[in-house]
């Protein structure tokens, strides 16, 4: 029984979300009803990898929010605190992650408006500036260790590597995923499940990607201001 | 990956070879039989530990061969050093804690039955399901890595090649701080002691892998539950077992990175010379330690305790969703209070979040948060008791089938009432100047952690054995496997309450230096023959388990006439768990007992026509949607 | 099987609760000016506990007893619950609770949500791995300054005590704590490398002491004698032996003592040591 796209407004509600009495809103009470075009009661719906990355966002912040709370209190706990003055490339940084923000949003865009290729294009620029994020951060890093500024030179300078460290490997998990898409999903799938998952995947790993903006900025606010 | 067509939920066809089908497999039922295999492997070396422990307080001195042969450091002429029953204080606890109760009963029969229990096809990640558990086999690997390092002179001479703080070799079995670590102990490194090197490395980074790997399980856990219930699966028809699972996924999502945090930057204080935890002005072991400085040995707690007081709710929540599973079934009654108990489970889940002071009231915190944390840890025992008075509801009234999975379900209500009580005694700040680090601590978080837990999986395993592998388990074996363990369980640790009013300290190798020590000889042996006993028995579950698996009485689709979905399936259920007839469900997860209908259960797939019970019989307002819907 | 787990359960709970009425193996005797509150505090607890735990578990063996499957036709009893009674033993077990918690704070706030009452007299305690020391300020009444880098172990110098600096050269460092009964004693407590921590169970207290920071505690003890004092947190192998004692003196014997200078201080301090027991076990 091979359920090809001939449907195409049935995907796009699907994919946009469609009414909430309909097809994927898990939280809906009188179980969670995917009662898609087929009548198929378990059809994959693109809330199920929304939840996921939300699940995921919600313990990385529960990481970063414990090594916040750990520089807040370790701050008061000696008098050997020293902050340092930040590398200016690091206004580089957010520069290029915000930006990079920008141009994953217009990738997503471009995907629901079914431009597969625009949409590639445009993940690909996400990438690159995600890799020159991260390249920035090694300069800044770099920039330090000239001044001599170590990580275990004093408790800011400890909080501020481990912070970016922590930082730019989850958002190098973030550019796996995306390069994950690049390769695996940029063409249309023939299945309306298929179709929903490409979407899916592409609409969750935004959502980590802007959420990995959010938290570089949280953190440059941390690192610049609260010292 | 193939995309499948017709059955759009099952995304994966049946693996073919053996390495798809049992090694690297995306089933979440092999996957909950790999977890519930690793935890039965730990629990055999942490009961192991535990009774070398009890041999060397008992008689302390005495020889024992093999310990000689195996550690001739550690135990040079077989007998045990301090410094060895330290580490095997440490080892135990660590191996229990997460390799055990924090393996099986979510990670094991969670991963099992979830999907199944809800009507779905598998979990809603399979492949972060695989790497959920090899990730954790892989710290479990580091964790006996950490042994070898202390306890193997070659081993651990290879390992401190790794650098200063990984000198190992001591002959112990691996880090002697105990469980929670504390610093700056743990933090120093080699100069604070034998067992402070190689092992504590290690130790921290298993560790720091296990949290990964149980992030990856909650996150999959709480997607299924909230996205691939099937038709008529609404949450408040689900059984309790799937309520505690997500209320102990939620948990582990919030807590175990804050463990994951502090395991990080420990082990930057011990190998990148940052002073995170270590204050400065220390002298230790005759040297000043000039290079650390302004760290705070109270964050280490800070973040540990906050993971660690969920981190025993995550270990009894699944124990209680099975003890009111079980118990309805074999009470043949519907669970007295459902939404009280959904209620209950979530009280205790979120309020164990705000609690974790309670192991910190003496440690030079603040004594105005103590008072705070202290009101806040007496309120848990709320729900708890709610949660008491219901399953005593459930058993009034009742017609109760005594099978092997309905006594260790009852004895778990005991236990958990005898252990959970004594948090009265510990919660207030006042008592706490006597009892804080003593054996009434150790008896307060055995029962509750280290028995009715355990007696929750037992009951998960007699009940759910016939369905994960086709055959029934012996009842003669498991009722007096039942018996023993009870009484034996007992016999230990309610001991342990007199040993604390003596005020025995914890994590002491030897009681022989102190005189107010001196009545507490008979208990120590006592404890150590029932431990034994208790210890021995568990050789008759291990045989039933395995040898049942191949020889046990063919079981049929729903030997224990249950009414939930995993036992409408077949026996054991097929790849896709429901052979591509995705289930509807019409009604709740305990209908029991219903008044007119043709057998004293009805399942939850049943359609209302067959029945007329909604408008009799059900005297109460706290429906659990036994009727439409 | 179902009556033999019910008196299974009661005799676990009479046993138990036997175990704790004879109070066979129960708390040394208190002697401090708070010791009798906290006593009390936990006796009331304990019934608290011990008439919820029997009940329980008594409840617990009756309907395993009494609900026990017969051969029978008729079917149990079909109810959801009863949401009046869990209103009702919810707010019930919600006050006791809470009271308990309450009234469990009241002796540790007169300890610790106060400060030191005038009067009191100081002495610092540091613990290192696997001692104790404790420093008396002298005839001057005043602590010389310490730093970390004079510990000396082998000479005696346990504190780091600075020997040029004013009001140093009286200070005694002693391995025994010498208390005065009746007068509220401050303890000032530090510790040189780990987590160790300060417990005398007839004293009813019990403090860690960390590196890194001064922790101020007080206390009164009110009977004279000999006490054994043991490390409550695990500071290593030799933990279990990080022994001392606790000397309660009476007033006049504790002033003589303090007024002399360190090595009559110690010699004396043996003399006393000596005419002092332990309590009876």
């Amino acid at each position: 029984m091979a359920a090809t796209v001939t449907n195409t407004e049935g995907v796009a509600t699907a994919i946009g979300g469609g009414p909430r009495s309909r097809g994927g809103n898990g939280f809906q009470k009188n179980g969670g009803g995917r009662d898609g075009q087929d009548g198929e009661p378990l059809r994959f719906t693109p809330e199920r990898y929304r939840i996921g990355v939300w699940m995921a966002i919600a313990s990385i912040v529960m990481l970063f929010t414990a090594l916040t709370s750990a520089y807040i209190v370790r701050s008061a706990s000696g008098n050997d605190w020293q902050p340092i003055a930040m590398p200016k490339v690091l206004w580089l940084s957010t520069l290029l992650i915000v930006i990079s923000s920008v141009t994953m949003e217009v990738s997503r865009r471009s995907l629901k408006q079914q431009q597969d290729a625009r949409y590639g294009r445009w993940l690909i620029i996400t990438v690159a500036l995600g890799l020159a994020f991260l390249g920035s951060q090694i300069i800044a890093w770099r920039q330090l260790v000239r001044q001599g500024a170590y990580l275990a030179s004093n408790p800011f300078n400890s909080f501020f590597y481990l912070f970016t460290a922590a930082h730019g490997l989850h958002l190098l998990g973030g550019i796996m995923a995306l390069s994950y898409l690049l390769l695996r999903t940029r063409q249309r799938r023939s299945t309306i499940d298929g179709e929903l998952r490409r979407v899916g995947a592409a609409d969750s790993a935004t959502i980590y990607w802007h959420f990995m903006d959010v938290l570089w900025v949280a953190l440059f606010f941390l690192l610049f201001f609260w010292k | 990956m193939a995309e499948a067509t017709h059955d759009e939920g099952h995304r994966h066809p049946a693996p073919k070879g053996f390495i798809r089908k049992y090694i690297f497999s995306l089933d979440h039922k092999v996957i909950g039989i790999q977890y519930i295999l690793l935890a039965l492997t730990a629990v055999v070396v942490g009961m192991i530990m535990s009774v070398l422990m009890r041999v060397n307080l008992s008689w302390p001195g005495s020889k024992w061969s093999i310990l000689g042969t195996l550690f001739p450091t550690g135990a040079p002429g077989g007998v045990m050093s301090d410094s060895f029953y330290l580490s095997l204080v440490t080892m135990h606890g660590t191996l229990m804690v997460f390799f055990v109760l924090t393996t099986a009963p979510q990670g094991g029969f969670g991963n099992y039955f979830l999907p199944i229990q809800i009507g779905a096809e598998d979990m809603a990640f399979p492949v972060l399901n695989m790497l959920s558990f090899w990730v954790t086999f892989v710290g479990f690997i580091v964790l006996l890595t950490a042994i070898l390092a202390e306890g193997n002179l070659t081993v651990g001479a290879w390992v401190s090649k790794l650098g200063a703080s990984f000198a190992g070799g001591t002959g112990t079995v691996g880090p002697i701080g105990g469980w929670t670590g504390y610093v700056p102990l743990s933090a120093l490194g080699p100069i604070a002691g034998p067992g402070q090197g190689a092992g504590v490395n290690l130790w921290i980074i298993s560790i720091a892998i296990f949290c990964v790997g149980s992030l990856l399980g909650a996150l999959n856990f709480i997607t299924t539950l909230l996205n691939m219930r099937t038709r008529g699966m609404s949450l408040m028809r689900m059984p309790l077992t799937c309520w505690a699972w997500f209320t102990t996924a939620i948990l582990a999502l919030l807590s175990f990175p804050v463990l994951l945090a502090g395991g990080i930057l420990l082990l930057l204080d011990r190998i990148a010379g940052t002073s995170f935890f270590i204050p400065g002005g220390l002298f230790v072991s005759g040297n000043l330690v000039p290079q650390h400085t302004g760290g705070s040995p109270l964050l280490w707690q800070h973040l540990f305790w906050f993971f660690g007081h969920p981190e025993v709710y995550i270990a009894i929540l699944p124990g209680m969703g099975a003890t009111s599973h079980v118990l309805s079934t074999f009470a043949r009654t519907p669970i007295f209070g459902y939404r009280a108990m959904v209620f209950a489970i979530f009280a205790i889940g979120m309020l164990g979040f705000f609690v974790w002071g309670h192991h910190m009231f003496i440690s030079g915190m603040s004594p105005y948060s103590a008072v705070a944390f202290s009101i806040l840890t007496l309120s848990i025992g709320v729900p708890s008791a709610i949660k008491t008075f219901n399953w005593l509801g459930t058993l009034w009234g009742a017609k109760i089938r005594f099978t092997t999975p309905m006594l260790f379900a009852i004895g778990f209500v005991s236990l958990f009432v005898a252990g959970g009580i004594t948090g009265l005694v510990l919660g207030q700040t006042s008592l706490d100047f006597f009892f804080h680090d003593t054996y009434f601590v150790t008896a307060h978080f055995h029962l509750v952690m280290g028995v009715a837990s355990i007696f929750g999986m037992f009951a998960a395993t007699y009940f759910w054995f016939p369905k994960m592998f086709g055959r029934m388990m012996n009842e003669t074996l498991g009722k007096l496997h039942f018996w023993i363990t009870f009484l034996g369980v007992y016999a230990i640790f309610i001991p342990f309450h007199a040993m604390g009013m003596l005020g025995m300290p914890r994590r002491y190798a030897n009681f022989g230096e102190y005189a107010f020590l001196k009545n507490a000889h008979s208990l120590v042996l006592f404890v150590t023959v029932a431990a034994i006993i208790t210890v021995a028995i568990q050789i008759v579950f291990y045989f039933n388990f395995f040898w049942s698996m191949f020889k046990g009485k063919k079981a049929t689709d729903n030997p224990w006439e249950a009414t939930t979905l995993e036992w409408t399936t077949a026996t054991p259920p097929p790849h896709d768990n429901f052979a591509g007839v995705i289930p509807t469900v019409h009604r709740g997860p305990y209908e029991f007992a219903v008044p007119g209908a043709p057998r004293d259960f009805v399942m939850q797939t049943e359609p209302e026509a067959a029945e007329v019970a909604a408008e009799l019989g059900d005297r109460s307002g706290n429906g659990g949607n036994g009727h439409k819907h | 099987m179902g009556r033999a787990l019910g008196i299974a359960i009661w005799v676990i709970t009479i046993l138990s609760v036997l175990m704790f009425v004879t109070k066979h193996w129960w708390f040394p005797e208190s002697i401090s000016e708070h010791g009798p509150a906290v006593d009390h505090q936990f006796m009331i607890t304990i019934i608290v506990v011990g008439v919820s735990f029997a009940a329980a578990q008594i409840g617990l063996g009756w309907v395993v007893w009494k609900y026990r499957d017969s051969a029978s036709a008729q079917r149990a009893t079909y109810s959801h619950g009863n949401n009046r009674l869990e209103v009702i033993w919810t707010i019930v077990t919600a006050v006791i609770f809470i009271s308990l918690a309450v009234m469990g704070q009241r002796v540790w706030a007169s300890l610790h949500l106060n400060a030191a009452p005038p009067g009191s007299y100081q002495i610092e305690v540091v613990a290192q791995q696997f001692a104790w020391t404790f420093r008396y300020p002298g005839k001057d009444g005043v602590f010389g300054r310490t730093d970390p880098s004079l510990i000396n172990d082998e000479g005696q110098n346990f504190v780091g005590l600075d020997e040029t600096a004013p009001n140093a050269k009286d200070d005694i460092q002693v391995s025994t704590l010498v208390i005065p009964a009746n007068q509220p004693v401050e303890l000032i407590l530090r510790s040189k490398d780990v987590t160790h921590s300060f417990f005398v169970p007839q004293l009813r207290f019990k403090q860690d002491l960390v590196p890194g920071m001064k922790i101020p505690v007080h206390f009164t003890a009110t009977k004279v004698g000999k006490y054994e004092l043991a490390c409550a947190e695990l500071c290593g192998m030799n933990h279990y032996k990080m022994k001392s004692f606790m000397l309660v003196l009476p007033k006049e014997e504790f002033i003589e003592l303090t007024n002399l200078p360190p090595a009559q201080f110690l010699i004396r301090k043996d003399e006393l040591m000596a005419k002092y027991q332990l309590p009876q076990y």
